[in-house]
């Protein structure tokens, strides 16, 4: 019989029973998502790996703690559709390394804000918030537009395609001319502008 | 969704949650049935006197662990989670969201209808309309146009009489579904522009609405301007509508200042308008047609109320 008093008395007994309870749940609900077609495969045919430029777009958004205010996660709510548009679903993110999901909406969702706003609106925004939106508490990001380091970039594509981002070589080897000339906020911008246009925003 | 690369996968969720749910049960059962001693301690003494008994669990609180095994068993044939199996209640989490947009079509549908059928000139007039109009513009088009729909630089004063791509019904709803681009090429058609001839450029820009200028520079732009600009503002500054707008009125969008039309002709501008047809659905973009066109900057005379009766 397995009573307690057997098993504090058995330290391994205690280590491996603690382990096994502690893993059900994760081998349930983790394991099975990595042999699951619509999370390991693209949602359609749209959804790219980020292009040099847009790969760091991510990453100043990532230095510059986006995530900490704005969520990239549409839920299957009507509240949620109705502003922001198709809820998302997981084959949208598989080129994610991290996701910026987020948890938490000081700011709005960012998950389809591609192509809702001009470059231009962009631009305004980042630098100052309240010149376009009055009532906005976003800080201004307004050292964004100083010129673009592409010192690590091959090295990034490189450290992603381990990870399962199929970059080629060419695209690895062309990646610091097309970064050639840009701004951090070009990179942030097409970034933003990316994100979510490839699930069309019908209704 | 349970897609998976192998059915199998089916099975080993539908195994492990059941044993595990019964596990716990077994355990539970295991540690009740055990013999306790009321009063007898575990053995182990801790700083000098400290004690533990081994007294069993209260009963209330070994038939609560039961009752959440037997809810665990009956979510399960009710739920989806065992697998592919579905559940009594066949509940997906987007079948969900579609009922609660079928809920939704269902009452506001009508009203939405409604107004679609009606000409925007007569929408733009109704109360309720307008309402409705601008809480959208409110959601969708503030963030560019301002709550007031009076724009800032770059972004349009939609309350005035200056039409870039034309006022008319027809037109701002197609601008609002299919989104507009507006490209003013880097000086013009004109590329060999010098900085001066610039700077004469931009005093002739200026004197066209009556800004100060010096005359002497307007002498020297205006050959200029027929060279560079003329052909999509035409000969005398006027503009063309969804093609170059008016210099020779008092509505700058970027700004009227020496630096900010020097600035334009140098950099050239690139703006665009978002196309919101496929986002928002014909329905919302006539109430944002007719509430935008009722700003009172629309083209063509509105119909007065007593019409639409």
């Amino acid at each position: 019989m397995l009573t307690h008093d057997k098993i504090e008395r058995k330290t391994g007994l205690l280590i491996v029973l603690t382990v096994l309870t502690i893993s059900v749940a994760g081998l349930l609900e983790i394991v099975p998502l990595f042999f699951q077609k619509s999370t390991t495969l693209p949602a359609n045919e749209l959804v790219k790996p980020y292009d040099p430029l847009r790969l760091s777009g991510r990453d100043i958004y990532i230095r510059e703690g986006c995530y900490n205010c704005h969520s990239q996660m549409i839920r299957p709510f009507r509240a949620e559709t109705e502003r922001y548009g198709h809820y998302s679903v997981a084959g949208e993110f598989i080129y994610d390394h991290p996701f910026q999901w987020g948890s938490k909406r000081t700011g709005p969702d960012l998950a389809r804000v591609g192509g809702r706003y001009s470059d231009l609106w962009h631009r305004t925004h980042l630098l100052n918030p309240r010149d376009v939106v009055p009532e906005s508490n976003m800080p201004a990001y307004f050292w964004l537009d100083r010129p673009l380091s592409d010192s690590d970039i091959e090295a990034k594509m490189k450290a992603l395609r381990t990870v399962g981002v199929p970059y080629s070589d060419g695209e690895i080897a062309g990646a610091k001319k097309a970064l050639e000339g840009k701004t951090e906020l070009d990179a942030l911008i097409a970034y933003l502008q990316g994100m979510g246009t490839a699930i069309k925003q019908v209704r | 969704m349970s897609d998976f690369v192998s059915g199998a996968w089916n099975i080993y969720i539908a195994v492990v949650t059941v044993i595990s749910i019964l596990g716990c049960a077994l355990f539970l059962w295991m540690q009740s049935s055990a013999k306790h001693v009321e009063g007898k301690t575990t053995g182990h003494v801790w700083d000098e006197t400290l004690e533990e008994f081994s007294n069993p669990l209260p009963n209330w609180w070994r038939w609560l662990f039961y009752l959440t095994v037997v809810f665990a068993l009956f979510y399960l044939t009710m739920y989806p989670g065992l697998g592919s199996f579905k559940g009594q209640y066949q509940w997906t989490s987007a079948g969900q969201y579609d009922n609660e947009m079928k809920k939704a079509n269902d009452q506001y549908d009508p009203i939405f209808q409604k107004y679609l059928k009606q000409d925007i000139r007569v929408v733009a007039v109704n109360p309720e309309a307008r309402e409705m109009g601008q809480r959208l513009f409110l959601t969708y088009c503030a963030q560019c146009h301002g709550s007031d729909a009076r724009g800032t630089k770059g972004f349009p004063n939609l309350t005035d009489k200056d039409w870039l791509f034309g006022g008319s019904p027809e037109r701002i709803k197609e601008t609002i579904a299919q989104g507009r681009n507006a490209l003013m090429p880097a000086k013009g058609v004109k590329p060999d522009l010098t900085e001066d001839e610039i700077k004469d450029l931009a005093h002739y820009v200026r004197s066209l609405s009556g800004l100060a200028a010096d005359s002497l520079r307007v002498h020297r732009g205006k050959p200029l301007f027929g060279a560079a600009c003329a052909a999509c503002h035409g000969a005398d500054g006027t503009g063309n509508v969804g093609l170059a707008p008016n210099l020779s009125d008092k509505v700058w969008l970027y700004g009227s200042s020496e630096a900010t039309i020097i600035e334009t002709i140098s950099k050239g501008r690139v703006n665009q308008m978002p196309a919101f047809g496929d986002f928002l659905g014909e329905a919302k973009v006539h109430l944002l047609t007719a509430y935008v066109y009722g700003l009172g900057g629309g083209q063509d005379v509105p119909v007065t109320t007593a019409e639409t009766h």
